[in-house]
């Protein structure tokens, strides 16, 4: 199923998460975040923004207790927790704010 | 929160009661088909071949001819009745296709057709089928909703195992290209990179020096969670869920600080980060062997003396029931290098160990120094995982895996609870995310099969105060922390055995 926007069609998969890593921007995870009934702000961002800084580096999503240091340490220490993230993204961050980050989707038993 | 209607708790009955049938409620349900690029790097076909039946056939042929308790299992149901209502899928979802002998029945009958005198010239007689397209689609249907629990299999006066044919039938499907892409896409990460997120080697070590830093600041103590670290004595092999999920990784710190504490060297493996191994839950040994040969490697290059596992449910299954002739821990395979490894390891300790075996020996011996105080806030219950509670031992007695974890639990919290008998033990019901389930695509059939378990629940919360559900298995975790909120029940009350150590383990000088 593929998203389309400002004349540019992007492929997903059949979860919904992007084919093609380097089809993602700002626009098009509006549209994928629309999709989730996820309202964007600021704090979602800063989420989206360290997990694509996070898998240039290493090729992989944070850890669940990465990410929520990370989060503490930009947001404040009130934020760095799981319960935070699972407000910003009620579906689980680590599935969730990764499709939206246009990440491929975390496997294993999580 | 769902478009399925979410099953009612009754909290007057420890097991559920039988439903009303709803045939086919569930066969709409089909998780998503692996694609050519998670089929062929574990050998299988990228799509459905051409002459599909006739490789099903044969491939029947060969595991009936391979596994003896498979054509035992086919030919000796008497429909007896006693396993229908033993499923947790089918107390979930009223659909009767889920009874266990009906799962059967979907292979048996084409068994039958092929495989049998009557079948072949009487069919309509004895219930046998041809291997149709429907049938096929109803297979990759109900032999998805099968967590291989072996629940049933507990009741079977004759010990029929469906998870093993369930196995079979899975191992049928990937033969003819028709696979399951959430396990072999894991299976294929496994094979390539070492563990079932694909985390590679530096994402690794970023996150266990995060976590020693953790550690640091909560405790004030220098607790090392080390990678290949050559010449340690323990090479710990734990799900790579540890790693990355929550409470996973809270139960890595407390392995750690046992280790610590213990005064016990231990290392991780960069090349065999990952426990668990979904070989098992599609029924293919050679890739369960693939797998668990990476465990040998690391054993043997880092030269360690003992092999101990974390909480994971299926993996202590592989690693206590088939690891001694897959890769030599323990005894059994009688190639060079698996008898290296049995010269390398210590005799003195079981091969392999379970972390809570070993936890365990450390608290009998006066080892660790523990606060039970630090739980008070909790009531804790136990979750039997499946694969621990039937298919494996720990210790030297028997039930010693339902004994052992509890007395870890008991010697550092002071409030605890079983749930019911029939819903404990080797009764246990499953989580309703195990043997290959755990994916979004089968939310459904998740949250319903969970119904059981949460039936139990509801009532030692409602008697007993209880706040808090150990585990000891990834799978059941995760599958918790996604499915309480929709019986609604708290996320975060699912908790690792080894969090509750690790909360209450006092660090420092022994006295």
């Amino acid at each position: 199923m593929p998203i389309e926007i400002n004349g540019k069609s992007v492929e997903t998969d059949e979860e919904g998460y992007l084919i093609n890593l380097a089809d993602w921007d700002e626009d098009i995870a509006g549209e994928l975040a629309k999709s989730e009934n996820v309202e964007m702000s600021d704090s979602h961002w800063e989420v989206v923004n360290f997990l694509r800084e996070y898998y240039n580096e290493y090729q992989i999503a944070p850890a669940v207790r990465v990410l929520t240091k990370a989060i503490g340490k930009k947001l404040g220490p009130e934020k760095g927790n799981s319960k935070y993230l699972y407000e910003l993204f009620p579906y689980g961050p680590a599935k969730q704010a990764c499709k939206i980050a246009g990440l491929p989707k975390p496997t294993g038993c999580i | 929160m769902a478009d399925y209607e979410i099953p009612k708790l009754n909290p007057e009955l420890d097991v559920p009661e039988i439903p009303a049938l709803e045939p086919d409620k569930m066969a709409g349900l089909k998780p998503f088909v692996a694609a050519p690029a998670h089929q062929e790097p574990l050998g299988f076909p990228g799509e459905l071949v051409d002459n599909w039946q006739q490789v099903a056939i044969d491939k029947m042929g060969e595991l009936l001819g391979k596994y003896r308790s498979l054509q035992v299992y086919l030919d000796s149901c008497v429909k007896c009745g006693a396993c229908t209502d033993k499923c947790h899928y089918f107390l979930g979802t009223n659909d009767p296709k889920n009874m266990p002998v009906a799962r059967q029945d979907l292979l048996r009958s084409v068994y039958r057709r092929h495989f049998t005198f009557a079948g072949k010239y009487f069919p309509k007689l004895v219930g046998a089928r041809d291997l149709t397209e429907e049938v096929l689609d109803e297979w990759y249907s109900y032999f998805h909703q099968c967590s291989q629990c072996r629940r049933c299999s507990v009741y079977c006066p004759y010990g029929i195992d469906t998870a093993e044919i369930s196995m079979a039938a899975r191992e049928i499907m990937d033969a003819v290209g028709k696979g399951q892409k959430y396990c072999n896409e894991i299976l294929g990460k496994v094979l390539k990179i070492g563990n079932n997120l694909g985390l590679p080697e530096p994402a690794l070590v970023d996150t266990l020096e995060g976590l020693e830093e953790d550690i640091k600041m909560d405790t004030g103590v220098d607790v090392r969670l080390p990678v290949d670290v050559k010449g340690a004595e323990v090479l710990l092999i734990t799900p790579s869920a540890d790693f990355f999920a929550e409470p996973h990784i809270d139960g890595l710190i407390g392995y750690a600080k046992v280790f610590h504490q213990a005064g016990i060297s231990w290392t991780l493996s960069s090349y065999a980060s990952e426990a668990g191994n979904f070989g098992m839950f599609i029924g293919s040994y050679d890739t369960m062997r693939k797998a668990a040969l990476r465990i040998r490697q690391a054993a043997l290059e880092l030269g360690v003396k003992r092999i101990v596992v974390g909480e994971c449910g299926h993996a202590w299954r592989v690693a206590y029931s088939f690891w001694n002739t897959l890769t030599g821990v323990g005894a059994g395979a009688d190639d060079p290098f698996g008898q290296m490894l049995q010269k390398q390891l210590d005799p003195r300790y079981p091969q392999p160990q379970h972390i809570c075996e070993l936890t365990s020996d450390l608290i009998d011996r006066g080892a660790l120094k523990l606060d039970k105080s630090a739980n008070d806030h909790r009531v804790v219950t136990f979750h039997d995982s499946c694969n621990v509670a039937r298919a494996t031992r720990m210790g030297d007695r028997p039930g010693g895996q339902f004994e052992i974890p509890r007395k870890v639990i008991q010697s550092v919290c002071a409030n605890y609870v079983d749930m019911a008998p029939d819903t404990i033990r080797q009764n246990t019901f499953c989580c309703g995310g195990g043997g290959g389930l755990l994916t979004d695509d089968l939310m459904e059939i998740r949250v319903k099969g969970a119904m059981p378990r949460m039936q139990a629940l509801d009532q030692v919360m409602n008697e007993n105060g209880v706040n808090t559900m150990a585990s000891i298995c990834a799978i059941c975790k995760s599958q918790f922390s996604k499915v309480l909120p929709y019986y609604d029940k708290p996320m975060h009350m699912i908790a690792s055995v080894h969090q509750l150590v690790s909360d209450s383990i006092i660090l420092g000088a022994k006295e």
